[in-house]
């Protein structure tokens, strides 16, 4: 037996992107898929970037795939969303080298907007899909997704989630395997889809869908663990790995390694097998839907929600009655994220609440300024929402002179810029902060096409804001720094009176980049108690009766926001 | 040793994923089947976060059940009392006497906690609590306070000194190796 390491899901999945002999790999960051590309990009020979937004790296995948290399695009679940188009088309033309696109969904929302389960893409795009449910199926899964993709000239999609995303376990390493080579060769008919053409592209798209049938049937992707007939589990992905870990030899299982589409002939045999046949799914009765159809008997979403995670003793109680023993979690305060101490943009979010503005927010870590005491943001929809829906919340009489949008640089070049063009286009007086930190924060720092690096690391051209929101139009266009508070007020206000449409590019880095130097910790002296420091909501200061504001030395970060707004002068840098 | 869990619990940015590394390297040197549950982004943002070791024979879930952790590691009181639920009977909760009071706290809308050693005693938790943070700054940085907390933990989790030393070299980059080894042996030696 060779040596196994221990491996993150998505570290996996760029191992079997490596071994796959994948040579093309574009991507968007977003948790809980990021790491994929990010580990690929350690592989010198596999070429990587960070593409703008997800249909940009879908689509170049698919240039890619059709050059002749085997291609892969990683995007989150909602990623997805921004990919749908290509996806849905590059079913009917198919590809030319394996095109494999990962998509990464979030049951219980650790890091989500929503909780969508993308397993309906599978079946609307009528494309196959695999789901791995530990480090080692990540990187098989991903090697067999090519090997479909070639075979059934189709895009493969392989749907991680984030508990296998984000857990490492121990898998075996491969060989890289380059695979046969597939020079472009012209064809119209093929390629590009017009109605005459892809018309007869559906025909051969519901006939791959049976040929794909005929596959799952019969494939080890799919395979059963025989244990004891009291009860039949079906499940793919986490869902088999807390069914086996609540039910044990308890139960037989049918584990999916392809949900899409389902060996419903396998299904149908497995439970004539067993006396109760289960349906362990999180999120939507998918399978469980496809099973009834059947004909098949089962239990499901009777038993199971369709919210959140799962866990071991969920399935166990259900199923079984069986209670865990544990001691009762007491009540206590609860902890949510918030921006971190330093963060450039806490400065941004405390003036917005200040003016009292509609703040139309957007993803990534400027959701954060909805959180309480700062809960300046009136709405977080999507990617790019912010700059798109203020101009309609102005046009139907939202009040110009009270109302922002706000987003940062990664998520503007994402899909913000088509807000902005609309803005010109329509003519609304919207007023557009782009709250720049040179990075893209949430996910965990990666380049942009604002950074002047690549996912490599090697230099790019930056991309200028400044000149590009000017070269839609925007006339009224300048820069201010969020570490002045009454400079940025003095700026906003100004932008918020004239009637025609204002970005003001609010810039500095995020505090968390290792090129940010930070001053030394704060302390308070003779604080007066006037709670003026505590509007800023920095985590690092608390406020006690007999002490007033205290600073946590071990969180400060010495930004000095605090010390602007002190009107006694009581905040000092702490003294050896 | 059959089967180990650990929950590692703590306040987004004080390095659990770190600790988690080094842990499950750790029991994968042993040959136990390992599996570690990560948290990246949100909750990285200063919130909650827990982190799930786990090894033995066959690990199927990567989470550890409510009463099924033997060790509970919390970088932060009150993260210490929040997770008890998911100690098992006669397991041990190692926690860093650090308090990082939350927003809801900071802002006046909930109170921290008073008096959690013996509220975790009074629940049947039996709980030891260190000054991981002091420790951590004796050995070069606040951030080693992770590290420390490891070693405190080590001295109930078994293995030698050299087993757990070769797991930090592999998962430390090099120029804070000796800071994190002193941190471990600070953390070890209390």
């Amino acid at each position: 037996m060779s040596e196994k390491t221990l491996m993150l899901g998505n570290a996996s999945v760029a191992r079997g992107l490596f071994e796959a002999g994948c040579s093309f790999v574009s991507s968007y960051p977003g948790t809980p898929s990021t790491e994929i590309t990010e580990e690929v990009s350690d592989y010198s020979e596999v070429y990587a970037e960070w593409a703008p937004n997800e249909k940009v790296a879908l689509e170049a995948a698919f240039g890619a795939s059709l050059a002749g290399a085997r291609a892969f695009a990683g995007m989150k679940h909602v990623g997805l969303n921004v990919a749908a188009d290509p996806l849905f088309t590059a079913s009917y033309t198919g590809v030319n080298g394996g095109l494999v696109i990962a998509v990464a969904d979030d049951p219980g929302m650790h890091s989500s907007q929503n909780e969508q389960d993308s397993r309906h893409y599978a079946i609307a795009a009528k494309l196959p899909m695999l789901e791995p449910s530990d480090s080692c199926d990540c990187i098989e899964f991903t090697k067999k997704a090519f090997d479909i993709s070639e075979r059934f000239d189709t895009p493969v999609l392989l749907r991680m989630s984030t508990r296998v995303a984000h857990s490492q376990s121990l898998v075996s390493l491969g060989e890289r395997i380059l695979p046969q080579a597939h020079a472009y060769e012209k064809n119209i008919a093929k390629y590009v889809m017009m109605p005459a053409n892809a018309k007869k592209r559906h025909v051969t798209v519901e006939e791959r869908t049976l040929a794909l049938a005929e596959f799952a049937e019969n494939d080890s992707v799919n395979s059963v663990i025989s244990g004891s007939d009291e009860i039949g589990i079906v499940a793919a992905g986490t869902g088999y790995l807390y069914a086996r870990e609540a039910l044990g030899d308890g139960a037989s299982y049918l584990k999916l390694g392809m949900v899409n589409p389902l060996p419903l002939k396998k299904i149908a045999e497995f439970a004539k097998t067993v006396k109760r046949l289960v349906i362990i799914e999180e999120l939507d009765p998918v399978i469980e839907t496809a099973v009834r159809n059947a004909g098949i008997p089962c239990e499901g979403k009777e038993l199971f929600s369709l919210l959140g995670e799962y866990t071991a003793e969920g399935i166990r109680r259900a199923l079984l009655g069986i209670f865990t023993d544990a001691i009762a979690a007491p009540e206590v305060p609860a902890r949510p994220p918030v921006l971190c101490p330093g963060c450039p943009h806490r400065g941004t979010f405390y003036v917005l609440k200040k003016l009292g503005l509609y703040v139309s927010g957007d993803i990534g870590c400027y959701t954060l300024g909805a959180a309480a005491p700062l809960s300046s943001v009136d709405l977080t929809l999507c990617m790019g929402a912010s700059v798109s829906s203020l101009h309609g919340f102005l046009k139907a009489g939202g009040d110009p002179k009270k109302s922002v949008a706000v987003i940062g640089d990664s998520t503007f070049v994402h899909s913000g810029i088509t807000g902005l063009v609309n803005i010109v286009y329509n003519q609304s007086p919207a007023t557009v902060l782009i709250l720049d930190n040179s990075t893209t924060g949430m996910t965990g720092h990666q380049q942009n096409p604002c950074t002047g690096l690549t996912l490599k690391n090697t230099p790019a051209p930056v991309l200028d804001l400044e000149a590009l929101c000017t070269a839609v139009g925007v006339k009224r266009v300048r820069t201010a720094d969020p570490g002045d508070i009454a400079e940025l007020e003095r700026v906003i206000k100004e932008e918020l009176e004239a009637d025609e449409p204002s970005v003001v590019i609010v810039k500095r880095p995020c505090a968390l980049l290792k090129t940010v130097k930070h001053g030394a910790p704060l302390a308070v002296k003779d604080c007066r108690k006037c709670k003026a420091c505590m509007k800023i909501a920095c985590p690092a200061i608390s406020f006690t009766k007999e002490k007033g504001a205290i600073i946590d030395a071990s969180l400060c970060v010495g930004c000095g926001l605090c010390q602007q707004l002190c009107p006694f002068g009581a905040i000092v840098k702490e003294e050896k | 040793m059959s089967e180990l869990n650990i929950l590692i619990v703590g306040v987004g940015g004080q390095g659990s994923l770190l600790a988690s590394r080094i842990l499950g390297s750790y029991c994968c040197a042993k040959g136990l089947d390992v599996k570690v549950s990560e948290v990246h982004g949100m909750s990285q943002r200063g919130g909650s976060v827990v982190t799930y070791v786990r090894a033995g024979e066959r690990i199927d879930s990567p989470l550890i059940e409510q009463g099924g952790a033997d060790v509970i590691i919390s970088f932060e009181e009150l993260e210490a009392f929040r997770y008890v639920g998911y100690l098992k009977k006669g397991g041990r909760v190692i926690a860093n006497s650090q308090r990082i009071e939350p927003m809801p706290v900071i802002m006046g809308s909930a109170v921290y906690p008073e008096n959690i050693p013996e509220k975790l005693a009074d629940l049947g938790a039996e709980a030891v609590f260190i000054d991981a943070l002091s420790l951590a700054l004796e050995a070069g940085s606040a951030k080693a306070a992770n590290v420390v907390m490891l070693g405190a933990a080590s001295k109930y989790l078994g293995g030698s000194e050299e087993e757990w030393l070769a797991a930090v070299e592999k998962c430390v980059p090099a120029r804070f190796l000796e800071m994190n080894k002193r941190a471990f042996l600070l953390g070890k030696n209390i």
